[in-house]
């Protein structure tokens, strides 16, 4: 194995606030410019916040880490203007294959329903996601600065003001809000001493990215007790560039630094792939948790990603959740900035919500995966038999649900329908992509809310400052989507989730519901 | 209210007792174990309703207790 590299390396800037006797003062300052940090720096940026994005190191790290990003974070990013270089460089699968021993129990072909701008998912190494936000965030101007790290914090309801050690020194800023991205040890956490409560899982498990040129295809392959890992589990996935990532479950109480060795980890996947003719590009060891803060906001402290909750990665639902709280989080704070501070309340109930049903989710894989006694076993390979005869059996079988966006039960910023609707998305729920015209109805969107509306041979609607989309007869896909009646219409939030939907709209509704969902 | 039917269901609760115990004949404790497993995972699908489930763990988790301990 070579020595590790940094994937991309960035050159420290001294920046003008070092030298100033008083602290600069800032709208935002985020906190690690992992995907969650970028993410956000490029809403806020676009949404023409000023925004200090802060990072301890000066690179993106080796090794893949999050591999699989799901379509709600595509269209995050394809609205944030870069998801076009990560669905060029990313692996696009529909084929999935579970095994048990040597065999084949069933396989799945995801079967994307059509109509979206963006696939159900693609897989790209961490570090490649990093880079394409890095060069977006570049290119939009977003202060960036690397081997900034943060040492002290001074918070209240109003504003906090952020100790800053760098290169050459250390460095106060203030800020309204700081926005704590700094990933799962999170040292914001630790300076504000807040409980990260949950789980910690006893298995660990090994990752290993392989480079390979050898034909084999591009599946997603998980087996459980396999030939070559007896008693264990292990998840094949595809990744740009030949980059194969292996995840192999290791007992609780396995030694670490043995099963890390190459020569160890070696011939394991030899009989895995059937030959040798591979090379080993990085390898770690990990335990994971499920855990998160009991509040994300704290005054003027808020948290996003892993530093406000960590889930298992069976179900991609780390990076993919982290994205989202950001897309929660943009425009609430830019909407705050202007007066509107209710918003950010919503943000802790509803991103609260996500992260215990990302929990949820992953705890229920995680038990599958690695049942911690007999019984649990036991039931495990009573669900696994049943699956090579039975449809039931399979859907027993988890081996991780992929990452969906979560509806927002009850959120105070959703007006209930007054009317019955037959399908379509529930306020609160986040809405499908659909052809629209020539395209798709996410092009049509842009950062702010939107009404969308179909006529259906009525009066058109209009409402003072609100950008309508309107819906043809010809948009048959999208009417069925979103079960559009003759005159109906979506409210839509920036972040595209549902805020209130109507039959038949009337203006005074309209304005009620958008003020109910500006927290006004 | 409940969901979960406690009274006898079967014409013959004889014969449906009898068929459960004849396909755990010979089996080792493993075996048999491995038997319930999967049978209590198809008979949980049936039932197909998580409120009546949980009825059934409830009375199931009583029912044991009150073996272990009769006066409970």
């Amino acid at each position: 194995m070579k020595p590790a590299e940094p994937f991309a390396r960035f050159a420290y800037q001294r920046h003008a606030d070092q030298a100033r006797a008083k602290p600069a003062s800032y709208p935002v300052v985020i906190i690690g410019a992992g995907p969650v940090g970028l993410t956000l720096a490029i809403d806020l940026k676009l949404r023409g916040i000023d925004c200090v994005l802060l990072d301890d190191q000066d690179r993106i790290g080796e090794g893949s880490r999050a591999i699989c990003f799901a379509k709600r974070t595509l269209e995050i990013w394809d609205r944030l203007g870069c998801a076009a270089p990560m669905l060029d460089k990313g692996v696009r699968w529909n084929i999935g294959k579970v095994f048990q021993h040597e065999k084949l129990l069933y396989h799945f072909d995801l079967l994307p329903e059509p109509g979206h701008k963006m696939p159900a998912f693609i897989n790209l190494q961490q570090y490649y996601a990093e880079k394409f936000l890095v060069d977006r965030a570049q290119a939009l101007g977003v202060d960036l600065r690397w081997l900034n790290r943060v040492v002290g914090l001074q918070s209240g309801e109003q504003g906090a003001c952020i100790v800053v050690e760098t290169p050459d020194g250390s460095y106060s800023l203030d800020a309204r809000y700081v926005i704590a991205c700094d990933g799962a040890r999170s040292p914001m956490r630790s300076m504000l001493g807040l409980e990260f409560m949950g789980e910690q899982f006893e298995d660990q498990f090994l990752i290993a990215d392989v480079r390979m040129t050898a034909e084999f295809p591009v599946e997603r392959w998980f087996w459980f007790d396999p030939p070559f890992h007896g008693g264990k589990s292990c998840l094949l996935h595809k990744q740009p560039d030949d980059v194969w990532r292996i995840d192999l479950q290791l007992s609780p109480d396995a030694d670490t630094e043995y099963e890390r060795r190459p020569e160890v980890v070696r011939p394991r996947i030899e009989r895995m792939f059937g030959h040798g003719d591979f090379d080993l590009e990085w390898i770690s060891v990990y335990r994971f948790q499920c855990r998160r803060l009991e509040r994300f906001v704290h005054g003027a402290v808020i948290f996003a990603g892993d530093a406000a909750h960590q889930v298992s990665p069976f179900g991609a639902r780390g990076a993919n959740s982290g994205v989202q709280d950001a897309d929660n989080l943009g425009w609430k704070i830019a909407a705050a900035l202007r007066g509107r501070s209710g918003l950010i309340a919503s943000y802790d109930q509803e991103r609260s919500q996500a992260a215990d049903e990302n929990i949820l989710h992953s705890t229920r894989a995680t038990d599958f995966i690695a049942p911690r006694h007999k019984a649990e076993a036991r039931f495990r390979n009573a669900a696994l038999a049943l699956a090579r005869q039975t449809e039931f059996g399979k859907r027993f079988v988890n081996s991780g649900r992929l990452s969906t966006p979560t509806t927002y039960m009850a959120s105070p910023l959703s007006t209930a329908d007054d009317l019955p609707w037959a399908a379509g998305p529930t306020p609160g729920a986040p809405i499908p992509d659909a052809p629209l015209g020539n395209g798709y109805l996410s092009e049509y969107l842009g950062q702010g809310f939107a009404l969308l509306h179909w006529r259906g041979g009525g009066e058109a609607l209009y409402v003072e400052g609100l950008p309508m989309i309107a819906v043809s007869d010809h948009d048959e896909a999208l009417i069925a989507r979103f079960a559009l009646t003759p005159g109906a219409a979506y409210l839509i939030r920036p972040d595209r989730h549902v805020a209130a939907r109507f039959h038949n709209p009337e203006p005074a509704a309209l304005a009620a519901a958008l003020n109910k969902a500006n927290a006004a | 209210m409940t969901g979960l039917d406690t009274k006898a269901r079967f014409a013959d609760p004889d014969a449906a007792y009898r068929a459960i115990i004849e396909a755990h004949r010979g089996l080792t404790e493993s075996e048999s174990a491995e038997l319930n497993a999967a049978l209590v995972l198809i008979l949980a699908n049936q039932l197909g309703d998580m409120a009546m489930l949980h009825e059934a763990l409830v009375l199931a988790q009583r029912s044991i207790k009150g073996l272990r301990d009769p006066h409970a």
